[in-house]
């Protein structure tokens, strides 16, 4: 009677809908999860598993004619909030219940000022005005850590980062003081960096107004360092439901163990990561059995047939979960089989590590964009992207390239593959000086090193065939003369990456994000190539398929040798992957050296905060936790002296005023840094 | 061999070279003389090119999907059928020919210097049956009064009955509305059978290609079963083969819009025009498409200097109102005709130059519109990673213009050529008022209103062919608007067309 | 801004120069002075005399572009292309066929022209907006569906239509205000009504249909949900955040209405006999006076260029990421 009262949202079988109703997309299909005072709820899931569309729901913004509640109960504070008015529901919106967005940057009305945004909540539900109106916003913007908040007031959301926006959406969120705040994805469109800043200060409010929090999420790390509860959602259902400690100690639903297995990471290197395979099953049709027996190692008939309950466990922790193997009503489960972990082949894994020549080098790498401005745009300035970068890559190894956004790494990419000219430097790949090549000597050596994207739904076009995708290369290059000896290639292509031979005759629209990317990496394969560029090619993949992604990268390498440049902002990924490792701030290399190196003793301030930022599923972060405090400056007028040294806790004087100069440390790296002593 | 007998553009070519026969050699079987004009040709380019772009899209799965999202509709349905229906009537009204003069002798066989179209031995009823002057719709008398002698000599001022118009009425006044009733409603029977007709033929075809049972698909029609809207379709045809149907049978006895000042027959004059207003809305956008298109891809894709030329070239022509580039130009050409007489046989040729002459400037003036979308597309196209990949790939740079850019740049140009297409025919009219339209002896309705405007002060007023061409363009517009907007869901909601 | 200004004046000059050579090209390269005489005097009074006499009085006699028998500058500014397309540049248009002085004309004349082209544009906009911001309220309602059916209905009919059926309803059936003429001052009132609402109403099918476009697309993006989070009502979210982003878009599309505008005046003043820019132009155009016309083309794209610095400058007010400079 004691836990109702605590008890502040309660959601009961939520049913939306979207589309015809003939055919309805069932994208909340009986969702139901309680929200105590106080607590940091997280709804964990992949991309269209209904985690949104639930929070929507909860506020009755669920974009209508397309998507309409049909079922449910959402009590809040004692009252169903499906029953309530649309004016009724005004005074709760932004009052009692807010909510912060994922997209800052197109969150914010652009041609309003931020106080006047921030204003409007505080008028409309606290009826504030005048003097008290502007104390209260300048107040609110202190609250999110804004410098110099009374100046800020009446800055345009163009103005301000992507962090200080959020911190301005949050601002407005915390306006009213709510009793539930819910966040959709907060931190997935910032840098690690910038996110933790972000959850400590959400966390830092929460402590202090005592409100909860609906975190939605797709992001592991983030549910293991700041929440209480979770709840894991699949197709439209919640599948699994926990405490945080209980959930990551002790996963049951075979659908959780499968994401968490997904996860790459240092402890994983060498090893095959575990997927799940097929894809989430389209949600307009009505289920009859369980929503994950098709991609379930464990499934059985019974999962096909009858659609599992919903079933508390009374373990030392309340779970509760949706599957026919922990039903004890059903007698007919089969042993449930732990797989246990491949067995690690670190021997040839760290045999490679010093074997093979150099296959790329670059030597002070330059990218300058020049500014215009001016009756007849005179060059003002230089955009200073990429300045002075020196790596190497060497055979069937993988460099990764980590850094912020905006430290010039995609830009890097794209200069070594000639596809933005340098400014000035050197790039010799296989031998030759790229720099010096055009036309058709460049044409032909452009097969050698390929490129693979992030998106993989913009990188192909959408109105060719697969086959078409796939020979496009080949004739370009004339790698393969004859149509017989192409239409071979095409379906040897697709088997090696794991499609079938009949995705050949379809269009990428019909294809997934994962299965699109593999067709990609099949694309500049058939050239030939020695290099993959890689720019963030699993970041806008799910966990679970962007395991597959890894693997068939992982494969490639031991089979034909491919060398990597992998540009991430994914430490686990870099983890897993990686030989070699490269850190960039402000378009230049500040440390670089093996893996295992890098990652586990940082040498740079910066490269040990941006690790710090990560979170990691295994546990808290290090204890001591290093908040890296403001934003990457711009690369107009990058800052005197060590690039980093505005933010830099340990900055000496001489950091000030020269550029560290680029020294050999003791465990084999290169670090551009003051403070840490070179041995040569 | 088997490939290209199965390739999309077999049938399609199989049949425009069998039409193409049919129009070279058919007059000359007839014992006519074809005498096609410039527009006529290019007109049937323009058939050729549609032929075969529905064969292309019927088997390309992706180009179909949203071409059945706008045809799930029920108004672009609707639409489409009124614009066959117009399309037909200009095509028929597209084939020239010139018949041979009975007195000449065999072996010398002059032909008269007039040539006509299939529409014109159509409609030859409507064409030949002209009055003085001035007849009200229906009338059975003329508009105007005259002096008339009668058989015992006495003379007095009246007006006169027509010549045509009511002629088999032995007294009008009691006669005609009754007339009117019993022979529109013969038309209404004959036009619903007609209607129903050409309705089971059509559902015997879906069947066939759908392969159904003919009977069920009917009735599956009729009760509104079907994925598109077949009913909206059929009742739409049946409608209008009444309509046509009845106008006919009217036509035969009487003048259903009334005749003009030299007393044509407005119904006849209506639907001549539609061959004008067709020619501009199509051949138009024809002429300026391979310049937009072109210009505004190459722009986009290079930039550059490339780019500062072009968009030099359509900042320029876009800064002079359309209105007077038009005027400019037209006026040098009424010269430069005017002035070389000795180019042009007859008359009608003289008109189709300056109707083509009219589309090429039309067509100057308005491709700045679909450049700079393009131009715009393209330089986000140029930034997207499929067009970067292919780069890498080492393919050349016409190749990806052409593989990568342009399809996917397509849709754009789909929805401005119909966007523009009702624009250009309600610019037809404005144009030949402002005295720079079509030839003043070209059959249009911006000639016809021109020529009307002058009549409205007269007591009591002459409003008949005003209103016959209004009606006749807005039943044109109208769909194509409709039709339009349609296309424009369908492929790009989010497309504001420029205005 | 200043030094946008000047330099967006700078870019102007080779436009302004294209569409000099543009016309001169049409008027007098593609038909040489000698063929414009002959159509100009007919059959009947066709003399070698009459033609140079024609040419003489309008100063079509000169060489094209270099004049071989004229003194230092002379031999470039002693020419056809000098004198008639060059000195537009100074807003020296020459003198019509009837010997009257083009500028002075123009001058007169715009007034007239302004006074229907101001009120058709602001009252047309505000008319606009409103109905679009209407059907946006009421977006996915019959009312929405039919609304842009009635207007694809209204933008089907010819603007002739708008005139001739206006001009019989009002003036002749209704009395209520004269179909045709002008007077100056106050006067004028009663003239300028009747074409500035045929003006406006023309304009709302396609204007209320693009405009809903505009705020639809807007209504997508997300501050709007943001907005709503907040607990605004839909009314608040349309004028106070819908609305004012719209509004670029909309100002992006106002500076392409002006061409249209000028094509409304050329069919509103001849029909209700408006002595402005427009019936100049259609009665130059009707009696072939090309002088008029080469004057009113490099004017109209004087307007439109004007025009473009306009909404420039215009984006700023409601724009707070631009800053020209």
């Amino acid at each position: 009677m004691n836990e109702q009262n605590h008890i502040l949202l309660s959601v009961r079988d939520l049913q939306v809908r979207f589309g015809n109703p003939a055919r309805p997309v069932r994208a909340v299909d009986g969702v139901s999860f309680d929200i105590r005072r106080g607590e940091t709820f997280a709804l964990l899931g992949e991309s269209g598993c209904g985690k949104s569309i639930t929070a929507l729901s909860i506020l009755q913004l669920v974009p209508s004619p397309a998507g309409h509640i049909v079922n449910g109960q959402i009590h809040f504070q004692g009252e169903d909030l499906l029953l309530k008015s649309e004016s009724q529901m005004r005074h709760v919106r932004g009052n009692r219940i807010s909510m912060i967005f994922q997209e800052p940057m197109t969150s914010l009305n652009p041609v309003m000022t931020i106080g006047r945004q921030i204003g409007e909540v505080l008028v409309l539900h606290e009826g504030l005005a005048g003097r008290a109106l502007q104390d209260r916003i300048v107040g609110l913007l202190d609250a999110v850590g804004i410098p110099s908040a009374s100046r800020r007031l009446n800055d345009y959301p163009h103005q301000l980062s992507g962090g200080m926006k959020q911190r301005v959406m949050i601002a407005m969120a915390l306006a009213a003081s709510p009793d539930l705040l819910i966040a959709d994805e907060p931190t997935t469109a910032l840098d690690v960096t910038i996110q933790a800043q972000v959850m400590d200060l959400l966390a830092k409010i929460q402590q202090e107004q005592g409100m909860s929090i609906l975190l939605i999420t797709h992001d592991l790390g983030v549910v293991a360092d700041n929440v209480d509860h979770v709840a894991v959602m699949y197709a439209g259902q919640v599948v699994e439901q926990a405490r945080r400690a209980e959930l990551f100690s002790n996963p049951l639903h075979p659908y959780t163990r499968k994401l968490f297995a997904a996860v790459p990471g240092s402890h994983k290197r060498g090893q095959k990561l575990d997927t799940i395979k097929g894809s989430v099953p389209p949600l307009d049709r009505k289920f009859t059995g369980c929503r994950f027996a098709e991609r379930c190692d464990d499934a059985w008939m019974r999962c096909y047939e009858q659609v599992p309950r919903w079933l508390f466990l009374e373990n030392d922790d309340p779970h509760g979960i949706r599957c026919h193997q922990y039903d004890a009503s059903i007698d007919d489960r089969p042993s449930l089989t732990r797989h246990a972990p491949a067995e690690a082949k670190s021997s040839v894994e760290r045999a490679s590590q010093s074997a093979g020549e150099p296959l790329l080098e670059l030597q002070d790498l330059k990218v300058h964009f020049p500014i215009h401005k001016g009756l007849f745009k005179r060059t003002v300035g230089h955009v200073y992207a990429v300045d002075g970068v020196n790596l190497q890559i060497r055979k069937g190894q993988t460099l990764a390239l980590v850094g912020e956004s905006g430290c010039g790494k995609t830009t890097v990419g794209k200069a070594l593959l000639q596809l933005i000219r340098p400014t000035a430097g050197h790039v010799r790949f296989m031998g030759k000086e790229l720099t010096e090549l055009s036309g058709e000597s460049l044409r032909r050596l452009r097969a050698r090193m390929q490129l693979i994207f992030q998106d993989p739904f913009a990188s192909m076009n959408p109105r060719m065939l697969v086959r078409r995708i796939l020979e496009e290369g080949m004739r370009a290059q004339g790698v393969v003369r004859s149509e017989q000896e192409r239409a071979e290639r095409v379906t040897a292509l697709l088997n090696f990456v794991g499609l079938p031979e009949s995705a050949a005759e379809r269009y990428p629209h019909e294809f997934s994000g994962g299965q699109r990317q593999r067709i990609c990496i099949a694309r500049s394969l058939a050239v030939e190539p020695a290099l993959l560029v890689c720019d963030e090619p699993t970041s806008a993949l799910d966990v679970s398929v962007q395991a597959q992604t890894l693997n068939l990268f992982k494969s490639l390498q031991e089979q034909i040798g491919l060398s990597y440049l992998f540009i991430t902002h994914n430490i686990s990924v870099v983890e897993y992957l990686a030989h070699q490792v490269a850190v960039m701030y402000l378009g230049r290399i500040i440390e670089q050296g093996p893996v295992a190196m890098v990652i586990d003793t940082p040498s740079h301030p910066y490269t040990q905060a941006l690790l710090a930022a990560v979170p990691r599923i295994e546990g808290k972060r290090g204890e001591a936790k290093i908040v890296l405090e403001g934003e990457i400056p711009s690369a107009i007028n990058p800052p005197t002296g060590c690039h980093y040294h505005p933010r830099c806790p340990l900055a000496e004087p001489r950091c000030h005023t020269e550029y560290p100069s680029v020294r050999r440390t003791a465990d084999g790296k290169q670090v551009a840094c003051h403070l840490v002593p070179g041995v040569d | 061999m088997n490939r290209y007998f199965s390739a999309f553009w077999f049938r399609p070519l199989l049949a425009i070279s069998f039409i193409t026969l049919l129009l070279a050699v058919g007059p000359e079987l007839l014992g006519v003389k074809s005498a096609y004009l410039t527009t006529d040709k290019l007109i049937f380019v323009l058939f050729a090119g549609i032929v075969l772009l529905v064969s292309y899209i019927h088997q390309k799965k992706h180009l179909l999907e949203p071409w059945r999202q706008v045809f799930r509709q029920r108004r672009a349905m609707i639409s489409l059928v009124v614009l066959v229906t117009y399309a037909s009537i200009g095509m028929l009204d597209s084939i020239h020919f010139r018949t041979p003069l009975p007195d000449s002798g065999h072996d010398n066989q002059q032909y008269s210097v007039e040539s006509l179209s299939v529409l014109d031995v159509m409609l030859d009823r409507l064409r030949s049956q002209e009055e003085k002057t001035y007849s009200a719709p229906f009338a059975a008398y003329l508009y105007s009064k005259e002096t008339i002698t009668h058989a015992d000599g006495s003379q007095s001022r009246e007006y006169p009955r027509l010549v045509y118009g009511g002629r088999h009425l032995a007294d009008p006044a009691r006669d005609r509305a009754g007339d009117i009733l019993r022979t529109s409603l013969i038309g209404i029977v004959l036009g619903a059978v007609i209607g129903k007709l050409l309705c089971l033929l059509l559902a015997w075809r879906i069947a066939r290609a759908s392969q159904q049972k003919v009977m069920a698909l009917w009735w599956q029609i009729w009760k509104g079963q079907t994925e598109l809207p077949w009913r909206s379709l059929f009742l739409t045809l049946i409608l209008l083969s009444i309509a046509i149907t009845s106008a006919w049978m009217l036509s035969k006895y009487y003048h259903v819009f009334g005749t003009d000042k030299v007393g044509k027959d407005v119904l006849y004059l209506s639907i001549k025009s539609i061959r004008t207003g067709l020619v501009i809305g199509t051949l138009t956008t024809l002429i300026m498409l391979p310049f937009a298109i072109l210009l505004g891809i190459l722009a986009g894709y290079y930039r550059g200097w490339v780019d500062d030329v072009i968009q030099y070239l359509y900042t320029t022509l876009s800064s002079i109102p359309g209105v007077l580039l038009i005027a400019a130009a037209i006026l040098s050409i009424q010269v430069y005709i005017s002035t070389h007489p000795e180019l042009f046989t007859t008359g009608t040729q003289r008109a189709d130059l300056r109707l083509l002459a009219l589309c090429v400037i039309l067509g100057i003036t308005s491709w700045t519109g679909l450049c700079r979308l393009l131009r715009a597309e393209t330089l986000k196209l140029r930034e997207l990673d499929y067009i970067q990949a292919a780069t890498a790939l080492g393919v050349k740079n016409f190749v990806i213009l052409g593989r990568h850019v342009l399809p996917n740049v397509m849709h754009i140009v789909l929805i401005m050529v119909v966007l523009d297409f009702s624009a250009l025919v309600l610019a037809e009219a404005v144009l030949s008022y402002v005295g720079v339209g079509v030839d003043p002896s070209t059959i249009s309705w911006g000639n016809m209103i021109n020529g009307a405007r002058l009549e409205l002060a007269r007591e009591p007023m002459v409003w008949w062919s005003l209103v016959a061409a209004f009606v006749l363009m807005f039943a044109l517009v109208l769909p194509a608007n409709l039709f339009s907007d349609a296309v424009r869901d369908a492929f790009d909601p989010r497309l504001r067309e420029s205005r | 801004m200043f030094a946008y200004i000047l330099r967006r004046i700078f870019y102007a000059i080779p436009i302004l120069i294209g569409v000099n050579l543009l016309t001169f090209t049409l008027f007098f390269v593609v038909n040489s002075p000698d063929d414009m005489a002959r159509m100009h005097l007919g059959e009947k009074h066709l003399t070698p005399e009459a033609i140079e006499k024609w040419k003489h009085n309008r100063g079509y006699d000169k060489p094209l572009l270099y004049n071989d028998k004229a003194e230092g500058a002379g031999k470039f500014t002693d020419t056809i292309f000098f004198t008639k397309s060059v000195s537009l540049f100074a807003f020296r248009f020459g003198s019509a066929d009837d010997g009257r002085d083009i500028g002075q004309d123009i001058l007169q004349r715009m007034w007239p022209s302004l006074a229907i082209a101001v009120p058709v544009f602001i009252v047309g906009i505000l008319f606009n907006i409103t109905f679009a911001l209407l059907l946006a309220f009421f977006r996915g309602t019959y009312l929405d569906v039919w609304g842009v059916i009635l207007c694809v209905v209204l933008m089907s009919i010819s603007a002739l239509f708008y005139i001739i059926g206006g001009q019989y309803l009002v003036g002749k059936m209704l009395h209520l205000v004269p179909i045709s003429g002008y007077d100056t001052g106050l006067n004028s009132f009663k003239f300028l009504i009747l074409p500035v609402i045929i003006g406006v109403i023309g304009g709302i099918g396609a204007g209320t249909r693009w405009y809903r476009t505009i705020f639809l697309e807007e209504i997508n993006k997300d501050y709007v949900r943001t907005a709503r989070a907040k607990g605004l009502s839909e009314l608040r979210v349309l004028f106070r955040h819908v609305l004012k982003n719209a509004m670029i878009p909309i100002l992006t599309g106002a500076v392409v209405i002006i061409p249209q505008l000028f094509m409304g005046s050329l069919l509103t003043e001849s029909f209700f006999g408006i002595p402005g820019l427009g019936s100049y132009t259609i009665d130059a155009i009707q009696s072939q006076d090309f002088a008029i016309v080469r004057a009113m083309v490099f004017l109209g794209s004087v307007a439109y260029i004007v025009g473009l610095i306009m909404t420039d400058i215009s984006y700023t007010l409601v724009d707070p990421r631009i800053r020209l400079d």
